[in-house]
């Protein structure tokens, strides 16, 4: 059943890669590339457009059966949070090979284009599976391309960072790997049928350790995923050492899968721990979006500048998703599609200098803004944007999430606060570091501006970054009901445990022969 | 799936014909071979693969037949029909190839290929075996047959130390087996294998000369499959030996091992898994955790190889702790995968080691990916399926595995298992970076391109993807034929768990 678009959204990179394998020249590479991830890019946004925002559950669903003895199916499905992180991933992964064909990737085309398609299905497959065994399949699938991206076109110590990527994440991976089948097995004992399908698992009845233990597998696996601190330190390696468009789609779409892991599955799945945990979980986002901050605000490489800032960054979205709350998680997602475009437009302008000049320190710069006006102009328009300036897109989602976390708890969004103004201040000395002052070295006054090409690889990441910053409507509105959707399990956890806090109370009281005032008080509430 | 009708034959020599063929054909190709010169033997291993051909079409004839013959010596059921078939791929791929591997290197033709046959032979009669004797038959002759042919490069030390080294510790572990069985014999009053069964049945206490005999033989199988502690010849032996000699063993040896280790284990004496799974519990952790930390090290790929079979021992001796229906089902299906990924991995060290070239380092590997991409891309995807990447068939197979065994409550063993799988990670990739990332290593221009060594590779390829992206039917065939051989009433108590 089912009309099959979305298999051909998951797919059809798949079948572009499998074509650009068999073409040898160089310039028809990259156009039917390019021309292959247009399709997937032309089919999410129909999606986007066909999407029935009053609708919270799955739509466009597809289900085949895969594997009967394991109850594993093709199950394909779209919802509202799964359908904006679709479009994110469409547009950077055609944005990315726009930019590379024009002189960013001279080795080896053929299998850069391969392997970026193949990474393209992987991710897109790993959004939409609603079954939890597919999901692992994509979710391990994605992981092959990046890593010989930034093993073959990276540069410095790329096999360095390209082996430690891997190996951090399959030792989350696998362990949650554990953790699912375990999850099947006692879905086999409360239901009587193998099932990996997730509506299923999410009504799971688990004894209190043994969803502790499987939501920390989840966790781990999500969290080095995002990266949360302290398991973030394979993130900076990476992206210093990856490709331009490695680093755009690392840091655009793939550490949102971490993010994504946690509203998909170690959330709902585990309602009760999560709310146990969301001091933990807040604690630790904090940490990591003040530690990101501050380290971004040292480093002499603008590009491992702006990696630390996606510790930053990412550290609020997991602030916003363990709010636990519709303002925070909304403002979660809203961050996530953001940080996409305005980190994505980043790691780009700084692969475009780096082409230019052969090195990101920032010390080798000043006075750019002389030289290269345009390229000033839209560094300065992304970096504004990343920094939450309030008519960009950033504004929104920092000012959804902190007011979702303020609702939790105020002590954590006074903290986060100062991330917000740690971020605007090392970007903006950055900034001035780069592109303003004098001129003191003379090879930056005969840099050459911005190509045609490159320019417009950029005009799409500003158009959106100024029409998500002012009219955030038709998004919020295919988010939200998901979200509401997602959140019910978290809320009745929520009440639950409220009524065991009062039950505690009420008992002190009682112990006490007092009148039970703050009962009242609380219920009040 | 009955290409024609056996029924006419007479029952007792139905499941004996595919292992007649391969004898009759071993037999051919050594008197034929006298008269040939050592390079010319290119024909014999036609004339092998024809052997294994026919074979494996009677052997086709036999699936879903069952019962037993020669007075229960030998067992016609679903298990020895699946182990059959994928021995005789295993040994059709080996000869493959060798066709041009056996000339180059000056290999005697006529005993290279009739030994070959000779070992399949042993290994298709330790999966079809209906007694401990018969196992142990099969067993030696699988084993004489193999010790000879790693010692075949007679100037070469190396060969000579594995033919020595494999011929000493293996003949020990045969008499600790044959010690076993003599044990296991005095405790259960037979070697029948269905009588064992029955008479483990009703014993809850244990019994002395039983567990001393279980021990005997858990040491001899431990040795054939290369399990730790009972492994250190394996790198020696994969390392001296001629490649598709390697192969062979790293495949088929151990399919035929494991074939009358589970027969044995899983089987007849799963009524006191009890006294044995907890003694295989650390020899799986062990096993798994040696070859994976060791084979970090290696810089030649025969013994990086050499130390992942040992690691995948453990992987398969998971799924023999757990000891239920499902388990013996995903230790074949495992084992399908990974004969097929770990022939296909042999061939292009085949294929890359030449006319004297040394090819065997990881490092002649480097910038495989620019000289030879269409290779390069199949040993990655062979290693991605070792290292347990989905949906290639190496990932399904430890899905299979882990999920028998969590289902038994072995989580702390499971739990040992993934993380074995991310060391073990590390050191398939480092193949994959020297291939991808570096540049140098050894000259391709010799490389054979022999069509049947191609065809190796390519079929190895297919069936590792396709194995892990559509195993529903041969998890099905795995299951089934581990339920035939467990007999229509755990069958029944299968289907109840299901």
């Amino acid at each position: 059943m089912g009309s099959g678009i979305l298999t051909a959204l998951v797919f059809f990179p798949l079948l572009g890669a499998l074509f650009v394998l068999m073409l040898s020249d160089e310039r028809a590479t990259w156009n039917s590339a390019f021309i292959f991830s247009l399709v997937p890019l032309a089919i999410s946004f129909y999606l986007f457009a066909a999407f029935n925002p009053g609708e919270a559950g799955y739509q466009f669903v597809e289900q085949y059966p895969w594997i009967p003895q394991f109850g594993i199916s093709y199950h394909l499905g779209i919802d509202g949070i799964s359908l904006v992180l679709a479009v994110l991933t469409t547009v950077l992964i055609s944005l990315s090979l726009l930019y590379s064909g024009g002189g960013d990737i001279t080795e080896r085309p053929r299998e850069f284009c391969f392997f970026v398609l193949v990474l393209e299905t992987g991710l897109l497959g790993a959004l939409l599976s609603v079954d939890v065994f597919l999901f692992y399949v994509f979710w391990e699938i994605m992981l092959i391309p990046m890593y010989f991206m930034i093993g073959i076109w990276g540069h410095g110590r790329k096999i360095y960072a390209a082996i430690k990527f891997v190996l951090f994440t399959m030792v989350g991976s696998l362990l949650m790997l554990v953790a699912i089948i375990y999850l099947v097995i006692a879905a086999k004992h409360a239901f009587g049928r193998v099932s990996f399908d997730l509506p299923l698992l999410y009504e799971v009845p688990l004894s209190e350790t043994e969803a502790r233990w499987m939501f920390a597998a989840f966790a781990l696996a999500f969290a080095i995923k995002v990266p949360m601190w302290p398991v973030h330190t394979w993130l900076p390696d990476a992206h210093t050492e990856a490709p331009t468009a490695g680093s755009v789609i690392l840091a655009g779409v793939m550490l949102k899968m971490g993010t994504y892991g946690f509203l998909r599955f170690a959330i709902p799945i585990f309602p009760a721990v999560a709310v146990e945990a969301v001091p933990l979980f807040l604690a630790l986002a904090v940490v990591g979006i003040i530690y990101g901050a501050l380290v971004a605000m040292n480093q002499p490489d603008l590009k491992r500048l702006i990696a630390y800032s996606s510790v930053s960054h990412l550290g609020f979205v997991m602030l916003g998703i363990f709010a636990l709350n519709p303002q925070g998680i909304d403002g979660a997602i809203y961050q996530m599609l953001n940080h996409g475009i305005s980190t994505g437009a980043l790691f780009l302008l700084i692969g475009m200098l780096y082409l230019r000049r052969h090195t990101r320190e920032i010390s080798e710069f000043g006075g750019l803004w002389k030289s290269v006006p345009i390229y000033a102009s839209i560094f300065m328009f992304a970096m504004l944007s990343s920094g939450g300036l309030p008519g960009l897109n950033g504004f929104v989602g920092e000012f959804l999430i902190m007011a979702g976390t303020y609702l939790r708890s105020w002590q954590a969004a006074a903290f986060a606060v100062t991330g917000v103004i740690l971020g605007a201040l090392y970007l903006l000395w950055t900034y001035e570091r780069v592109m303003f002052g004098p001129i003191t070295h003379a090879v930056n006054s005969t840099i050459k501006d911005l190509t045609a090409r490159e320019i417009s690889v950029m005009v799409p990441l500003l158009v959106l970054m100024l029409f998500m910053g002012l009219y955030p409507a038709p998004i919020m509105s295919r988010i939200e009901p998901s979200v509401e959707k997602m959140l019910e399990p978290v809320r009745i956890e929520q009440v639950r445990m409220e009524k065991r806090r009062q039950a505690q109370i009420a008992s002190a009281h009682s112990a006490n022969n007092k009148p039970s005032l703050t009962l009242e008080t609380a219920s009040a509430k | 799936m009955n290409p024609f009708n056996l029924a006419a034959i007479n029952f007792a020599w139905l499941p004996i014909l595919p292992l007649i063929a391969v004898a009759v054909g071993a037999i051919a190709v050594l008197l034929t071979g006298v008269r040939l010169e050592d390079d010319e033997s290119e024909g014999l291993g036609w004339l092998s693969l024809a052997a294994l051909g026919v074979a494996f079409f009677l052997a086709l004839g036999l699936v879903g037949q069952t019962g037993v013959s020669f007075a229960g010596s030998l067992a016609v059921d679903g298990f020895s029909a699946f182990f059959e078939l994928v021995i005789l791929i295993a040994a059709a791929f080996a000869i493959m190839m060798s066709l041009d591997y056996a000339g180059e290197s000056g290999l005697p033709g006529a005993e290279y290929y009739s030994l070959l046959l000779f070992s399949t032979l042993g290994m298709m009669l330790m999966a079809s075996a209906g007694d401990l004797i018969v196992i142990f038959l099969g067993l030696e002759t699988m084993s004489i047959a193999v010790y000879v042919l790693a010692g075949l490069r007679r100037k070469d030390p190396r060969s000579n130390e594995a033919a020595i080294k494999y011929f000493l510790l293996g003949a020990f572990s045969t008499g600790f087996l044959l010690y076993g069985i003599a044990l296991v014999y005095g405790a259960t009053g037979s070697v029948k294998l269905e009588a064992i069964h029955a008479a483990l049945s009703g014993q809850t206490l244990s019994n002395p000369l039983l567990l001393l005999g279980l021990g005997m033989m858990l040491v001899g199988f431990g040795f054939k499959v290369a399990a730790v502690p009972f492994h250190m010849w394996t790198p020696d032996v994969y390392e001296g030996a001629p490649t598709p000699v390697t192969a062979f063993m790293a495949v088929g040896v151990k399919l035929g091992a494991f074939a009358g280790f589970a027969r044995i284990f899983l089987v007849s004496l799963v009524p006191v898994s009890g006294n044995w799974s907890s003694a295989l519990w650390v020899v799986a952790a062990l096993t798994m955790t040696t070859g994976n930390v060791i084979a970090v090290v290696q810089t030649n790929i025969k013994r990086m190889l050499a130390y992942s079979a040992i690691a995948h021992a453990g992987y398969i001796l998971v799924g023999m702790v757990a000891a239920s229906p499902e388990a013996g089902a995903s230790v074949l299906y495992y084992l399908l995968g990974y004969a097929f990924t770990n022939l296909g991995a042999f061939a292009i060290v085949v294929a890359l080691e030449r006319r004297g070239v040394a090819g065997d380092m990881i490092a002649d590997y480097r910038g495989l990916s620019t000289r030879a991409p269409a290779l390069a891309g199949a040993m990655a995807l062979f290693l991605l399926s070792l290292a347990g990447i989905p949906p290639l068939a190496g990932f399904m197979g430890k899905f299979y595995i882990f999920n028998a065994a969590l289902r038994q409550g072995y989580t702390d063993l499971v739990i040992i298992a993934v993380l074995n799988s991310v060391i073990a990670s590390y050191y398939y990739i480092s193949v994959i970076v020297a291939m991808y990332m570096q540049e140098g290593g050894a000259d391709t221009a010799k490389m054979s391109r022999k069509p049947a060594l191609v065809a190796a590779i390519g079929l190895a390829a297919i069936a590792t993807v396709l194995i892990g992206i559509y195993p529903a039917p041969y998890m099905t065939a795995a299951s089934n034929a581990f339920n035939s051989a467990l007999g229509e009433s755990a069958m029944r108590a299968a289907a109840l768990d299901q």
